[in-house]
């Protein structure tokens, strides 16, 4: 089984998409289902390691909490542009923000979350230090958002991967 | 005649809302882009046009087209999961490589690369 | 047509061309590289956002690929530059 499909989470995200692109029919399953299991195939040589996934609850309840957060800071950042940043009184700075999460993963879905919100930008991972550099569009307080990125967000991902 | 006038009115009225919401914060991220006055402040504008400005015209054709073919329409689900999944990759190469060259050109406005230790073993 | 949808058609793709435009002003004048690639990172998506709009608009589903190429070859393109932002003087 894992030595025909190593990587069976994309495998199957790419039948699904398959199928969405094209109408659906058996030949197109079938297409869809060779080339996801060659595309799974090819990258075992690149990346063996497969991610492990130990519970899907905690990634649910990460999703809703992102689009909430992003619909939020979508708002936000809209509302300092229109009024040039309340009028002047604006300052972005950068925090270095110490991190736990050391999976690849996690690690990947924090830079997705934290680079899709408007107003944090992900800028560096120091692997040895386990530290991030983030830049704010709009800083209040340094400790808030290092507050805010560890419970929100690092508790849910610390949960969801082993 | 064309697809959209068979669109019922609150189908209409909804699809309206978000073409002018996604558009919208398009432009405001744009404007973003053209008068903020750093780099690493400029780099937040983009993100308002690939989170809610695609969303929102993505949701407005959705709604449009699974109306009319009446079977749901699935490309724009594709569309925003590239361009969700894309743009965070993208923006964090350009953050890395605005660091090391500001870095390297000596401007004192970003933080030193903060392990020192690797200044000797430079991992890129 | 509705004239409501009319409106926000038009607002739309007038916003999105706007959008265009002034992505195409940080491209041209920078000031440093890194500018010149997040212009080109922004006037993709709104480019593929107008095509979307526009597919509406003539009522053809058709530019719906070409928007699917748009996003995926604006990143490829967006990556590649940037790598080479960050690889480019490494070497130097």
């Amino acid at each position: 089984m894992t030595r025909i499909l190593p990587h069976p989470l994309l495998s199957v995200a790419l039948v699904l998409m398959w199928l969405m692109l094209t109408r659906f029919s058996l030949g197109h399953l079938v297409l869809g289902s060779v080339i996801s299991i060659l595309a799974g195939l090819a990258l075992a040589r690149i990346e063996p390691k497969a991610p492990r996934i130990r519970s899907w609850a905690p990634l649910l309840r990460l999703v809703a909490i992102v689009s909430v957060d992003i619909v939020r800071s979508n708002w936000a950042v809209a509302w300092l542009m229109l009024t040039n940043g309340r009028h002047g009184g604006r300052t972005s700075a950068f925090v270095i923000i110490p991190l736990r999460l050391h999976d690849p993963v996690a690690l990947a879905l924090l830079a997705i979350i934290l680079t899709a919100t408007p107003g944090t930008a992900w800028l560096e991972y120091d692997r040895e230090a386990g530290t991030l550099l983030l830049h704010v569009f709009d800083m209040i307080d340094e400790e808030d958002w290092r507050v805010l990125i560890r419970d929100r967000y690092e508790a849910l991902l610390l949960e969801a991967f082993a | 005649m064309t697809a959209l006038d068979s669109l019922p009115p609150w189908l209409m009225a909804l699809v309206a809302f978000f073409l002018v919401l996604g558009s919208t914060l398009t432009l405001l991220g744009a404007f973003g882009l053209f008068h903020l006055k750093s780099f690493y402040d400029r780099i937040h504008a983009p993100t308002l046009g690939t989170s809610w400005g695609t969303a929102g015209i993505l949701l407005a054709s959705l709604l449009t087209w699974s109306w009319v073919q009446d079977r749901v329409f699935v490309h724009e689900l594709v569309i925003g999961l590239c361009v969700m999944l894309t743009t965070p990759v993208t923006l964090m190469f350009l953050g890395r490589a605005a660091l090391h060259r500001d870095r390297a050109d000596g401007r004192g406005t970003v933080p030193a690369s903060n392990a020192k230790k690797q200044a000797a073993d430079s991992t890129d | 047509m509705n004239t409501v949808l009319w409106l926000a058609l038009t607002w739309a793709q007038i916003a999105l061309a706007v959008a265009a435009c002034l992505s195409a002003y940080r491209i041209a004048v920078g000031p440093r590289a890194q500018d010149r690639v997040l212009g080109l990172d922004a006037l993709y998506v709104a480019t593929m956002l107008l095509f979307i709009v526009t597919g509406m608009r003539l009522d053809t589903p058709f530019l719906f690929e070409a928007a699917l190429v748009i996003a995926i070859g604006g990143f490829v393109g967006t990556v590649s530059l940037a790598k080479f932002l960050l690889r480019g003087e490494v070497i130097e």
